[in-house]
């Protein structure tokens, strides 16, 4: 994979973010997996590069935070969360429904390159139990069949829209540019609060 | 009246409510205003006054925290911000930061003029690519209309999956660029935080609660409350209720309280367990349904208020299955710097899945038990100690079902049942 003289500037802006250029290694990090999709050697090396550190010190960064991944991962990664709040209102039911609906076992990632599948922890968003994620955006209070259609979706090409999150997912690697800091123009999407979010306002409203 | 008092989650329900432009509509940036021209010890002063303490689950002083900062020393201050929101059942950060991420921008301002910050950091939990967005067009938008980058600067700091960096010097270590693990304390963050530099760390809600502070004053704070938890916060409730949400509500709301005003658990079940602040605050039952959810009355009755995660679960749920699940989480997030935490959770996590299948024994349990007195305390950080707090506490309420997987083989519970599916045709 080549790094464009725009990736050099844009990992350079990155670095720039910080008093010191050590703290640019998880942005950076990010940001290799929105190029190449996983950390690879060769965007260990690049950042040991720019940060004048030893590529050890960058695998030690890169192996220790479950997000970055060693090799490639679906153009859509789909986490369940099976922590035990998700797991117990059917988080264990969804996980086992994808395993055998995609044919994959956990860490796996269909033939076609287009779904990976990972049980995930907590998400802070129990409030909408059971949670899948895809891409590390919301689709919340799923369903085995549900989550189902959202994969099949994806495989067609065309995945349905995140609940609280942009008008479209965006791929895995798209994802990464934003996890590194970059704007993608899509802020403005989407829904402000999901309704759990705003239960407690309305009942204040109501007077009870 | 109501039971209510929204003022961080006040304008949620406006279409635009994470935009510059409502949250200036409704009076933002007001506060920072009022406190840039206050001098800072009087900023650092009335945060005290307000009584504000920690929303990220120690619940410590959020003004003597600021107090701490050495003053005059020729050194850089930080602030860091954790929005590593991590704990298992709390939502309450993410769905603030997705609705009104300005809140949180100007209460870091206030707070970096009173601790005499140039530079402020917030931590993000990594698995929320929308948040991250939200959050990164609003400091953009911060700086575009001169509130940051007039001596005050604010950066985005994007985790990448692990618990841990919830800790705040494990936070530290990864902010500085390294494997996220706790520090030894002391030196507290306040002498020797990031960068060696003091640094104040502060939880999402604390911080944004600043500049409703700035605006009514301490007194208006001091009003809502008990005598020694003073304001309102978020309460998270989720799991076997009909309704489950975010409900923000003066400390000392009670879950009875909270039930009635949430439509009450599932119908046609009834409430088994609880954890009132997450997965590290021992589990509470029926019996605690009155218990004031402040620091003190949770404290009193046993338990934390940690992050005010009510996560509810009804008669379906197997305690056996929750506690493992709960611990296998914990085993996966240690991150391996202290032997008790590391190997401690591994083997707690093997005995738990010997008596969920129905193939463990009686001394099992006093082995788990056993296992939980040599982890607790015994590490740097809390992380082992939350470990053990679900399995003490559930065979202190639950030995009987523990019992039961073992005389009857197996685990008596339908899974099924305890889905929110269920019944539906999945």
């Amino acid at each position: 994979m080549a790094y464009s003289t725009q990736d050099l500037a844009t990992m350079d802006s990155i670095i720039k973010r910080y008093p010191r250029s050590r703290s640019a290694i998880m942005p950076l990090l990010h940001f290799v997996q929105s190029r190449v999709g996983y950390v690879d050697g060769e965007g260990i090396e690049l950042i040991a590069q720019l940060l004048a550190l030893e590529t050890a010190e960058v695998s030690a960064v890169a192996t220790f935070y479950t997000q970055y991944k060693r090799k490639p991962v679906g153009e859509y990664h789909v986490g369940v969360c099976t922590n035990t709040l998700c797991a117990v209102m059917g988080g264990d039911a969804i996980l086992a429904g994808l395993k055998e609906h995609l044919g994959l076992d956990n860490d796996g990632v269909t033939a076609d390159g287009k779904v990976s599948l990972e049980h995930i922890e907590c998400n802070a968003a129990c409030d909408y139990a059971p949670v899948v994620m895809a891409n590390w955006e919301f689709y919340d209070n799923q369903s085995v069949q549900s989550a189902k259609d959202l994969v099949d979706s994806m495989r067609q090409g065309n995945p349905k829209p995140p609940t609280r999150g942009p008008n479209s997912l965006v791929t895995w690697k798209e994802a990464s540019a934003v996890l590194a800091g970059l704007n993608d123009g899509k802020a403005h999407e989407g829904v402000q609060a999901g309704e759990a979010s705003l239960l407690g306002l309305r009942i204040s409203k109501e007077g009870k | 009246m109501s039971k209510l008092t929204p003022i961080l989650s006040a304008h949620w329900d406006e279409k635009d409510s994470f935009t510059i432009e409502a949250y200036t509509r409704n009076g933002g940036y007001k506060a920072s205003q009022k406190a840039l021209a206050m001098d800072p010890d009087a900023v650092i002063q009335l945060v005290k006054d307000s009584g504000l303490r920690g929303r990220g689950g120690a619940g410590f002083p959020t003004g003597m925290k600021w107090g701490f900062i050495p003053q005059g020393d020729n050194k850089d201050h930080y602030l860091v911000v954790n929005a590593d929101e991590s704990e298992p059942g709390t939502c309450k950060d993410m769905p603030l930061l997705m609705a009104n991420p300005h809140v949180l921008i100007e209460g870091c301002i206030i707070a970096c003029h009173a601790i005499r910050a140039k530079n402020g950091f917030i931590y993000i939990r990594g698995e929320v690519t929308h948040i991250v967005r939200r959050l990164n067009q609003a400091i953009e938008d911060a700086y575009k209309a001169g509130h940051l980058g007039n001596g005050i600067d604010l950066v985005l700091h994007v985790g990448a999956g692990a618990y841990i960096c919830g800790e705040e010097t494990a936070l530290l270590d990864s902010l500085e660029g390294f494997r996220g693990q706790p520090r030894l304390r002391p030196p507290f963050p306040a002498i020797a935080g990031l960068y060696a530099r003091p640094t104040v760390v502060n939880n999402v809600e604390s911080i944004s609660a600043v500049p409703a502070i700035i605006n009514n004053g301490a007194d208006w704070y001091q009003s809502m409350g008990t005598e020694k938890s003073k304001g309102a916060t978020l309460y998270s409730l989720s799991g076997h209720v009909n309704n489950p949400g975010q409900f923000e509500a003066p400390l000392g709301i009670t879950l009875r309280e909270i039930l009635e005003l949430a439509g009450g658990i599932r119908t046609g079940h009834t409430l088994k367990f609880w954890t009132p602040g997450g997965s590290s605050t021992p589990i509470f039952t029926q019996d605690h349904l009155d218990t004031p959810l402040d620091y003190e009355g949770v404290a009193a009755a046993g338990s934390m208020l940690g992050t005010k995660a009510l996560q509810i679960f009804d008669e379906t749920t197997c305690i056996v299955r929750a506690v493992l699940r709960w611990t296998e989480f914990y085993k996966h997030e240690s991150c391996g710097k202290c032997t008790p935490c590391r190997e401690g959770t591994w083997w707690l996590v093997q005995i738990l899945r010997d008596l969920e299948a129905g193939k463990g024994n009686e001394a099992d349990l006093a082995k788990l038990l056993d296992l939980c007195d040599n982890i607790l305390g015994r590490s740097f950080c809390a992380l082992g100690d939350g470990a053990t707090s679900p399995i003490t506490s559930s065979i202190k309420y639950f030995r009987d079902e523990y019992i039961a997987h073992i005389t009857q083989g197996g685990c008596p519970f339908d899974p099924v049942a305890s889905t929110l599916f269920v019944g539906a045709g999945a």
